[in-house]
Protein backbone atom coordinates (compact mmCIF):
# COMPACT_ATOMS: atom_id res chain seq x y z
CA UNK A 1 0.00 0.00 0.00
CA UNK A 2 1.33 3.40 -0.93
CA UNK A 3 1.24 5.73 2.04
CA UNK A 4 3.25 8.94 1.96
CA UNK A 5 2.07 10.21 5.34
CA UNK A 6 4.66 10.66 8.05
CA UNK A 7 3.78 11.06 11.71
CA UNK A 8 6.12 13.82 12.87
CA UNK A 9 7.93 16.88 11.64
CA UNK A 10 11.33 15.35 12.36
CA UNK A 11 10.37 12.32 10.26
CA UNK A 12 9.17 14.64 7.48
CA UNK A 13 12.48 16.51 7.38
CA UNK A 14 14.79 13.59 8.05
CA UNK A 15 17.87 13.40 5.88
CA UNK A 16 18.00 16.98 4.60
CA UNK A 17 21.74 17.32 4.08
CA UNK A 18 24.10 20.27 4.43
CA UNK A 19 24.48 22.05 1.09
CA UNK A 20 20.95 21.20 -0.08
CA UNK A 21 18.98 23.37 -2.50
CA UNK A 22 15.66 24.10 -0.78
CA UNK A 23 12.68 25.24 -2.84
CA UNK A 24 10.29 27.10 -0.56
CA UNK A 25 6.80 27.74 -1.92
CA UNK A 26 4.49 30.60 -0.98
CA UNK A 27 3.51 34.11 -2.00
CA UNK A 28 1.65 35.94 0.75
CA UNK A 29 -0.26 32.69 1.23
CA UNK A 30 0.73 29.07 0.76
CA UNK A 31 4.02 29.07 2.71
CA UNK A 32 4.54 25.82 4.71
CA UNK A 33 5.53 27.68 7.87
CA UNK A 34 5.50 24.67 10.19
CA UNK A 35 8.02 22.88 7.95
CA UNK A 36 10.26 25.97 7.78
CA UNK A 37 10.31 26.12 11.57
CA UNK A 38 11.24 22.44 11.51
CA UNK A 39 14.08 23.03 9.06
CA UNK A 40 15.50 25.65 11.44
CA UNK A 41 15.33 23.08 14.24
CA UNK A 42 16.77 20.31 12.01
CA UNK A 43 19.95 22.30 11.55
CA UNK A 44 21.09 21.68 7.96
CA UNK A 45 23.56 24.36 6.85
CA UNK A 46 25.18 25.85 3.71
CA UNK A 47 21.75 25.83 2.14
CA UNK A 48 20.68 27.44 -1.12
CA UNK A 49 17.18 28.83 -0.65
CA UNK A 50 14.93 29.38 -3.67
CA UNK A 51 11.87 31.47 -2.85
CA UNK A 52 9.79 34.19 -4.50
CA UNK A 53 11.18 37.03 -2.38
CA UNK A 54 13.62 37.58 0.47
CA UNK A 55 10.94 38.36 3.03
CA UNK A 56 10.82 41.04 5.71
CA UNK A 57 12.10 41.37 9.25
CA UNK A 58 9.93 38.62 10.62
CA UNK A 59 8.20 35.55 9.30
CA UNK A 60 9.49 32.14 8.25
CA UNK A 61 11.96 33.28 5.56
CA UNK A 62 13.54 35.90 7.81
CA UNK A 63 13.77 33.38 10.66
CA UNK A 64 15.52 30.84 8.42
CA UNK A 65 17.95 33.44 7.01
CA UNK A 66 18.70 34.77 10.49
CA UNK A 67 20.16 31.37 11.47
CA UNK A 68 23.06 32.10 9.09
CA UNK A 69 22.68 28.62 7.58
CA UNK A 70 21.61 29.89 4.15
CA UNK A 71 24.67 30.70 2.02
CA UNK A 72 22.80 31.62 -1.16
CA UNK A 73 19.38 33.10 -1.85
CA UNK A 74 17.75 32.86 -5.29
CA UNK A 75 14.64 35.05 -5.54
CA UNK A 76 12.94 37.82 -7.54
CA UNK A 77 13.45 40.66 -5.10
CA UNK A 78 14.91 41.61 -1.74
CA UNK A 79 13.86 44.57 0.35
CA UNK A 80 16.93 46.55 1.45
CA UNK A 81 15.42 46.87 4.93
CA UNK A 82 15.01 43.18 5.71
CA UNK A 83 17.04 40.35 7.19
CA UNK A 84 17.97 39.24 3.64
CA UNK A 85 18.90 42.79 2.54
CA UNK A 86 21.14 43.36 5.55
CA UNK A 87 22.86 39.95 5.34
CA UNK A 88 23.60 40.55 1.67
CA UNK A 89 24.97 44.05 2.26
CA UNK A 90 27.16 42.69 5.06
CA UNK A 91 28.62 40.13 2.63
CA UNK A 92 27.11 37.20 4.52
CA UNK A 93 24.70 36.01 1.85
CA UNK A 94 25.10 35.34 -1.89
CA UNK A 95 22.20 36.66 -3.88
CA UNK A 96 20.91 35.74 -7.32
CA UNK A 97 18.08 38.00 -8.43
CA UNK A 98 15.86 36.44 -11.09
CA UNK A 99 12.82 38.02 -12.79
CA UNK A 100 9.77 36.41 -11.25
CA UNK A 101 8.47 34.79 -14.44
CA UNK A 102 11.92 33.47 -15.29
CA UNK A 103 12.18 32.11 -11.75
CA UNK A 104 8.88 30.25 -12.11
CA UNK A 105 9.81 28.98 -15.58
CA UNK A 106 13.28 27.81 -14.46
CA UNK A 107 11.61 25.82 -11.68
CA UNK A 108 9.00 24.43 -14.07
CA UNK A 109 11.77 23.55 -16.55
CA UNK A 110 13.56 21.55 -13.87
CA UNK A 111 10.41 19.56 -13.18
CA UNK A 112 9.78 19.04 -16.89
CA UNK A 113 13.26 17.94 -17.93
CA UNK A 114 13.89 21.04 -20.04
CA UNK A 115 17.67 21.58 -20.02
CA UNK A 116 17.63 25.29 -20.93
CA UNK A 117 15.44 27.87 -22.63
CA UNK A 118 15.65 31.32 -24.20
CA UNK A 119 13.38 34.17 -23.13
CA UNK A 120 13.21 37.88 -24.01
CA UNK A 121 12.71 38.67 -20.31
CA UNK A 122 15.72 40.65 -19.01
CA UNK A 123 17.67 40.18 -22.27
CA UNK A 124 18.19 43.95 -22.68
CA UNK A 125 18.98 44.63 -19.03
CA UNK A 126 21.85 44.66 -16.55
CA UNK A 127 20.88 41.12 -15.54
CA UNK A 128 22.06 39.88 -18.96
CA UNK A 129 25.60 41.25 -18.61
CA UNK A 130 28.21 38.61 -19.36
CA UNK A 131 25.59 36.01 -20.26
CA UNK A 132 24.60 34.31 -23.49
CA UNK A 133 21.99 36.10 -25.58
CA UNK A 134 20.73 35.30 -29.04
CA UNK A 135 18.31 36.85 -31.53
CA UNK A 136 15.36 34.50 -32.04
CA UNK A 137 12.52 35.51 -34.39
CA UNK A 138 13.89 39.04 -34.34
CA UNK A 139 13.89 39.34 -30.56
CA UNK A 140 16.88 39.48 -28.27
CA UNK A 141 16.64 36.53 -25.88
CA UNK A 142 18.55 35.40 -22.81
CA UNK A 143 19.63 31.81 -22.10
CA UNK A 144 18.27 30.44 -18.83
CA UNK A 145 18.89 27.16 -17.03
CA UNK A 146 16.56 25.12 -14.82
CA UNK A 147 16.60 25.31 -11.02
CA UNK A 148 16.53 21.83 -9.49
CA UNK A 149 15.78 21.35 -5.81
CA UNK A 150 17.04 18.67 -3.49
CA UNK A 151 14.03 19.42 -1.31
CA UNK A 152 10.78 21.34 -1.84
CA UNK A 153 8.74 22.53 1.13
CA UNK A 154 5.11 22.53 0.05
CA UNK A 155 1.82 23.74 1.52
CA UNK A 156 -1.49 22.03 0.75
CA UNK A 157 -5.13 22.31 1.80
CA UNK A 158 -5.98 18.61 1.30
CA UNK A 159 -3.85 15.52 0.74
CA UNK A 160 -4.52 11.81 0.32
CA UNK A 161 -2.12 8.94 0.98
CA UNK A 162 -0.87 8.92 -2.62
CA UNK A 163 0.18 12.54 -2.18
CA UNK A 164 -2.49 14.05 -4.42
CA UNK A 165 -2.98 17.65 -3.31
CA UNK A 166 -5.30 20.59 -3.52
CA UNK A 167 -4.29 24.15 -2.69
CA UNK A 168 -6.55 26.93 -1.45
CA UNK A 169 -7.19 29.89 -3.80
CA UNK A 170 -4.03 31.92 -4.41
CA UNK A 171 -2.11 29.72 -1.94
CA UNK A 172 -1.42 27.51 -4.97
CA UNK A 173 1.31 29.81 -6.44
CA UNK A 174 4.69 28.02 -6.46
CA UNK A 175 3.49 24.83 -4.75
CA UNK A 176 2.75 22.62 -7.80
CA UNK A 177 5.89 23.58 -9.74
CA UNK A 178 8.26 23.36 -6.78
CA UNK A 179 6.91 19.90 -5.95
CA UNK A 180 7.74 18.88 -9.54
CA UNK A 181 11.25 20.32 -9.46
CA UNK A 182 12.63 18.67 -6.33
CA UNK A 183 13.94 15.18 -5.59
CA UNK A 184 12.07 15.25 -2.30
CA UNK A 185 8.81 17.19 -2.02
CA UNK A 186 7.73 17.45 1.60
CA UNK A 187 4.16 18.63 2.16
CA UNK A 188 2.34 20.09 5.13
CA UNK A 189 -1.39 19.71 4.63
CA UNK A 190 -4.25 21.25 6.58
CA UNK A 191 -6.56 18.30 5.86
CA UNK A 192 -6.14 14.59 5.28
CA UNK A 193 -8.71 12.96 3.02
CA UNK A 194 -9.28 9.35 1.94
CA UNK A 195 -7.93 8.22 -1.42
CA UNK A 196 -10.51 9.15 -4.04
CA UNK A 197 -12.06 11.98 -2.00
CA UNK A 198 -10.41 14.61 -4.19
CA UNK A 199 -12.24 14.48 -7.52
CA UNK A 200 -9.65 13.32 -10.08
CA UNK A 201 -10.24 16.41 -12.23
CA UNK A 202 -9.61 18.64 -9.23
CA UNK A 203 -6.17 17.39 -8.20
CA UNK A 204 -3.86 20.46 -8.34
CA UNK A 205 -0.59 18.63 -7.66
CA UNK A 206 -0.51 14.95 -8.60
CA UNK A 207 0.93 12.52 -6.08
CA UNK A 208 3.70 11.50 -8.48
CA UNK A 209 5.43 14.79 -7.54
CA UNK A 210 5.13 14.27 -3.77
CA UNK A 211 7.29 12.12 -1.48
CA UNK A 212 6.26 12.89 2.13
CA UNK A 213 3.11 14.39 3.66
CA UNK A 214 2.62 15.67 7.19
CA UNK A 215 -0.77 16.54 8.62
CA UNK A 216 -0.58 20.00 10.17
CA UNK A 217 -4.11 20.98 11.20
CA UNK A 218 -4.45 24.72 10.89
CA UNK B 1 -4.00 77.79 -15.27
CA UNK B 2 -4.11 74.02 -15.03
CA UNK B 3 -4.35 71.44 -12.27
CA UNK B 4 -2.27 68.24 -12.46
CA UNK B 5 -4.16 65.01 -11.86
CA UNK B 6 -3.61 63.28 -8.54
CA UNK B 7 -2.74 59.57 -8.50
CA UNK B 8 -6.39 58.55 -8.49
CA UNK B 9 -6.98 60.97 -11.35
CA UNK B 10 -4.33 59.25 -13.44
CA UNK B 11 -5.85 55.85 -12.60
CA UNK B 12 -9.32 57.07 -13.57
CA UNK B 13 -8.02 58.50 -16.85
CA UNK B 14 -6.48 55.13 -17.73
CA UNK B 15 -9.68 53.26 -16.83
CA UNK B 16 -11.59 55.35 -19.42
CA UNK B 17 -9.46 53.79 -22.18
CA UNK B 18 -9.84 50.12 -21.22
CA UNK B 19 -12.62 48.53 -23.27
CA UNK B 20 -14.86 45.63 -22.33
CA UNK B 21 -13.32 42.22 -22.88
CA UNK B 22 -9.68 43.08 -22.23
CA UNK B 23 -7.51 40.85 -20.03
CA UNK B 24 -5.35 43.19 -17.93
CA UNK B 25 -2.50 43.11 -15.39
CA UNK B 26 -2.04 46.14 -13.13
CA UNK B 27 1.34 46.83 -11.54
CA UNK B 28 1.98 48.14 -8.05
CA UNK B 29 1.52 51.86 -7.33
CA UNK B 30 -0.74 54.09 -9.41
CA UNK B 31 -1.81 51.20 -11.71
CA UNK B 32 -3.32 49.18 -8.83
CA UNK B 33 -6.01 51.86 -8.49
CA UNK B 34 -7.17 51.57 -12.11
CA UNK B 35 -9.62 48.71 -11.47
CA UNK B 36 -11.56 50.89 -8.98
CA UNK B 37 -12.52 53.18 -11.87
CA UNK B 38 -13.68 50.54 -14.34
CA UNK B 39 -17.49 50.44 -14.07
CA UNK B 40 -18.80 47.11 -12.73
CA UNK B 41 -20.93 46.46 -15.81
CA UNK B 42 -17.88 46.67 -18.09
CA UNK B 43 -16.38 43.17 -18.12
CA UNK B 44 -12.63 43.62 -17.84
CA UNK B 45 -10.69 40.66 -16.40
CA UNK B 46 -7.83 41.53 -14.07
CA UNK B 47 -4.87 39.18 -13.57
CA UNK B 48 -2.35 39.06 -10.72
CA UNK B 49 1.12 37.49 -11.01
CA UNK B 50 0.49 35.08 -8.15
CA UNK B 51 -2.03 33.18 -10.25
CA UNK B 52 -5.33 35.02 -9.81
CA UNK B 53 -7.58 35.56 -12.83
CA UNK B 54 -10.63 37.76 -12.29
CA UNK B 55 -9.80 40.01 -9.33
CA UNK B 56 -12.85 41.68 -7.82
CA UNK B 57 -13.17 44.64 -5.45
CA UNK B 58 -11.45 44.74 -2.06
CA UNK B 59 -13.34 42.71 0.57
CA UNK B 60 -15.20 44.09 3.58
CA UNK B 61 -13.16 43.36 6.75
CA UNK B 62 -15.52 40.53 7.76
CA UNK B 63 -15.14 38.90 4.32
CA UNK B 64 -11.33 38.67 4.25
CA UNK B 65 -10.05 35.31 3.03
CA UNK B 66 -6.39 34.84 4.11
CA UNK B 67 -5.79 32.49 1.16
CA UNK B 68 -6.78 35.09 -1.43
CA UNK B 69 -4.28 37.89 -2.09
CA UNK B 70 -2.98 39.86 -5.07
CA UNK B 71 0.62 40.38 -6.18
CA UNK B 72 1.02 43.15 -3.59
CA UNK B 73 -0.17 40.68 -0.92
CA UNK B 74 -3.34 42.73 -0.34
CA UNK B 75 -6.60 40.91 0.40
CA UNK B 76 -8.88 40.72 -2.61
CA UNK B 77 -12.07 39.05 -3.81
CA UNK B 78 -12.64 36.94 -6.91
CA UNK B 79 -15.23 37.78 -9.54
CA UNK B 80 -17.71 35.15 -10.66
CA UNK B 81 -15.92 33.34 -13.50
CA UNK B 82 -12.50 33.79 -11.93
CA UNK B 83 -9.84 31.10 -11.75
CA UNK B 84 -6.57 30.20 -10.07
CA UNK B 85 -3.44 28.90 -11.79
CA UNK B 86 0.03 28.08 -10.49
CA UNK B 87 2.92 30.53 -10.75
CA UNK B 88 4.45 29.19 -13.98
CA UNK B 89 1.08 29.28 -15.75
CA UNK B 90 0.45 32.73 -14.33
CA UNK B 91 3.68 33.97 -15.89
CA UNK B 92 2.91 32.05 -19.07
CA UNK B 93 -0.09 34.39 -19.24
CA UNK B 94 2.27 37.37 -18.88
CA UNK B 95 5.17 36.14 -21.04
CA UNK B 96 3.14 34.27 -23.63
CA UNK B 97 1.31 37.29 -25.01
CA UNK B 98 -2.05 36.58 -23.37
CA UNK B 99 -2.47 39.96 -21.66
CA UNK B 100 -4.23 42.57 -23.78
CA UNK B 101 -2.74 45.21 -21.52
CA UNK B 102 -0.28 45.65 -18.70
CA UNK B 103 -0.07 48.96 -16.84
CA UNK B 104 3.15 49.54 -14.91
CA UNK B 105 4.55 52.38 -12.87
CA UNK B 106 7.98 53.68 -13.90
CA UNK B 107 10.82 56.04 -13.05
CA UNK B 108 11.39 56.95 -16.70
CA UNK B 109 10.18 56.22 -20.23
CA UNK B 110 12.16 57.10 -23.36
CA UNK B 111 10.93 58.14 -26.79
CA UNK B 112 11.69 54.74 -28.32
CA UNK B 113 9.56 53.03 -25.67
CA UNK B 114 12.24 51.93 -23.21
CA UNK B 115 11.04 51.63 -19.62
CA UNK B 116 13.10 51.97 -16.43
CA UNK B 117 11.20 50.98 -13.30
CA UNK B 118 13.29 48.70 -11.11
CA UNK B 119 16.52 50.43 -10.04
CA UNK B 120 17.66 54.02 -9.71
CA UNK B 121 21.31 53.17 -10.37
CA UNK B 122 23.37 50.23 -11.69
CA UNK B 123 25.22 50.30 -8.35
CA UNK B 124 22.15 49.91 -6.19
CA UNK B 125 23.24 47.25 -3.71
CA UNK B 126 19.97 45.36 -3.37
CA UNK B 127 18.01 44.61 -6.51
CA UNK B 128 14.23 44.54 -6.63
CA UNK B 129 13.14 43.08 -9.94
CA UNK B 130 9.90 41.22 -9.18
CA UNK B 131 7.78 40.49 -12.25
CA UNK B 132 8.15 43.76 -14.17
CA UNK B 133 10.64 42.47 -16.77
CA UNK B 134 8.36 39.54 -17.62
CA UNK B 135 5.25 41.71 -17.91
CA UNK B 136 7.02 44.40 -19.93
CA UNK B 137 8.21 42.06 -22.69
CA UNK B 138 5.21 39.76 -22.70
CA UNK B 139 2.02 41.85 -22.72
CA UNK B 140 0.37 42.73 -26.05
CA UNK B 141 0.50 46.37 -25.01
CA UNK B 142 2.28 48.16 -22.21
CA UNK B 143 1.05 51.44 -20.78
CA UNK B 144 2.90 53.36 -18.10
CA UNK B 145 1.34 55.40 -15.30
CA UNK B 146 3.61 57.89 -13.54
CA UNK B 147 4.09 61.50 -12.52
CA UNK B 148 5.43 63.61 -15.39
CA UNK B 149 8.25 65.10 -13.32
CA UNK B 150 10.22 64.00 -10.25
CA UNK B 151 9.05 65.31 -6.90
CA UNK B 152 12.44 66.75 -6.03
CA UNK B 153 13.78 69.09 -8.65
CA UNK B 154 11.03 68.57 -11.20
CA UNK B 155 13.22 66.51 -13.57
CA UNK B 156 11.35 65.15 -16.57
CA UNK B 157 10.59 61.43 -16.47
CA UNK B 158 9.75 61.56 -20.19
CA UNK B 159 13.21 61.22 -21.73
CA UNK B 160 15.04 61.03 -25.03
CA UNK B 161 17.10 58.26 -23.41
CA UNK B 162 16.49 56.66 -20.01
CA UNK B 163 19.15 57.45 -17.42
CA UNK B 164 18.17 54.62 -15.06
CA UNK B 165 18.78 50.89 -15.70
CA UNK B 166 16.27 49.51 -18.19
CA UNK B 167 13.48 47.07 -17.42
CA UNK B 168 12.89 46.43 -21.14
CA UNK B 169 13.63 48.06 -24.49
CA UNK B 170 11.12 49.45 -26.97
CA UNK B 171 7.97 48.11 -25.33
CA UNK B 172 5.96 51.10 -24.01
CA UNK B 173 2.99 52.07 -26.21
CA UNK B 174 1.44 54.87 -24.14
CA UNK B 175 2.23 56.95 -21.06
CA UNK B 176 -0.34 58.47 -18.69
CA UNK B 177 1.04 61.21 -16.47
CA UNK B 178 -0.49 63.80 -14.15
CA UNK B 179 -0.23 66.26 -17.06
CA UNK B 180 -0.81 64.40 -20.30
CA UNK B 181 -1.35 61.22 -22.28
CA UNK B 182 1.51 60.49 -24.70
CA UNK B 183 1.70 57.84 -27.40
CA UNK B 184 5.10 56.35 -28.22
CA UNK B 185 5.41 56.47 -32.02
CA UNK B 186 8.17 56.24 -34.61
CA UNK B 187 8.01 60.07 -34.71
CA UNK B 188 8.50 60.32 -30.93
CA UNK B 189 6.05 61.14 -28.14
CA UNK B 190 2.72 62.28 -29.59
CA UNK B 191 0.52 64.27 -27.21
CA UNK B 192 -2.95 62.71 -27.36
CA UNK B 193 -4.42 64.46 -24.32
CA UNK B 194 -3.53 67.13 -21.75
CA UNK B 195 -5.13 68.30 -18.51
CA UNK B 196 -7.49 71.21 -19.01
CA UNK B 197 -5.77 74.58 -19.24
CA UNK B 198 -2.32 73.19 -20.12
CA UNK B 199 -0.77 74.33 -23.41
CA UNK B 200 1.47 72.25 -25.65
CA UNK B 201 4.28 74.77 -25.04
CA UNK B 202 3.94 74.57 -21.26
CA UNK B 203 3.97 70.75 -21.45
CA UNK B 204 7.09 70.81 -23.65
CA UNK B 205 8.82 73.06 -21.09
CA UNK B 206 8.31 70.33 -18.48
CA UNK B 207 9.47 67.53 -20.79
CA UNK B 208 13.03 66.59 -21.73
CA UNK B 209 12.03 64.62 -24.85
CA UNK B 210 10.74 66.40 -27.94
CA UNK B 211 6.93 66.27 -28.10
CA UNK B 212 4.82 66.06 -31.23
CA UNK B 213 1.39 67.70 -31.27
CA UNK B 214 -1.49 65.40 -32.10
CA UNK B 215 -3.68 66.24 -35.08
CA UNK B 216 -6.57 66.29 -32.65
CA UNK B 217 -4.54 68.38 -30.24
CA UNK B 218 -6.34 69.16 -26.99
CA UNK B 219 -8.65 66.90 -25.08
CA UNK B 220 -8.92 63.45 -26.61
Amino acid sequence: MIDKFVSSRSEALEGIADGSVILLAGFGAGTPEYLVAGLIEQGAKDLTLVVNAGGRDDGPIADLLATGRVKKLICSFVRPASVAGRLYQAGKLDLEIVPQGTLAERIRAAGAGVQAFYTPTAADTLLAEGRETRIINGRNCLLEYPIHGDVALIDAWEADRWGNLTHRESARNYNPIMAMAAKMAIVQTAHVVPLGAIAPANVHTAGVFVQRVLHVPG
Amino acid sequence: MFKPLDRNGIAARIARDIPEGWFVNLGIGIPTGVSDFVPEDREVIFHAENGVIGIGPAPAPEDINPYLVNAGVQHITLRTGGAFVHHADSFAIARGGHLDLCVLGAFEVSENGDIANWARSPDEPVKQVGGAMDLAVGAKRLWVAMEHNTKNGGESRIRRVCSYPLTAKGVVRRVYTDLAVLDVTSAGFVVVDMVEGLTFEALQERTEAQLVPSSRHGRA
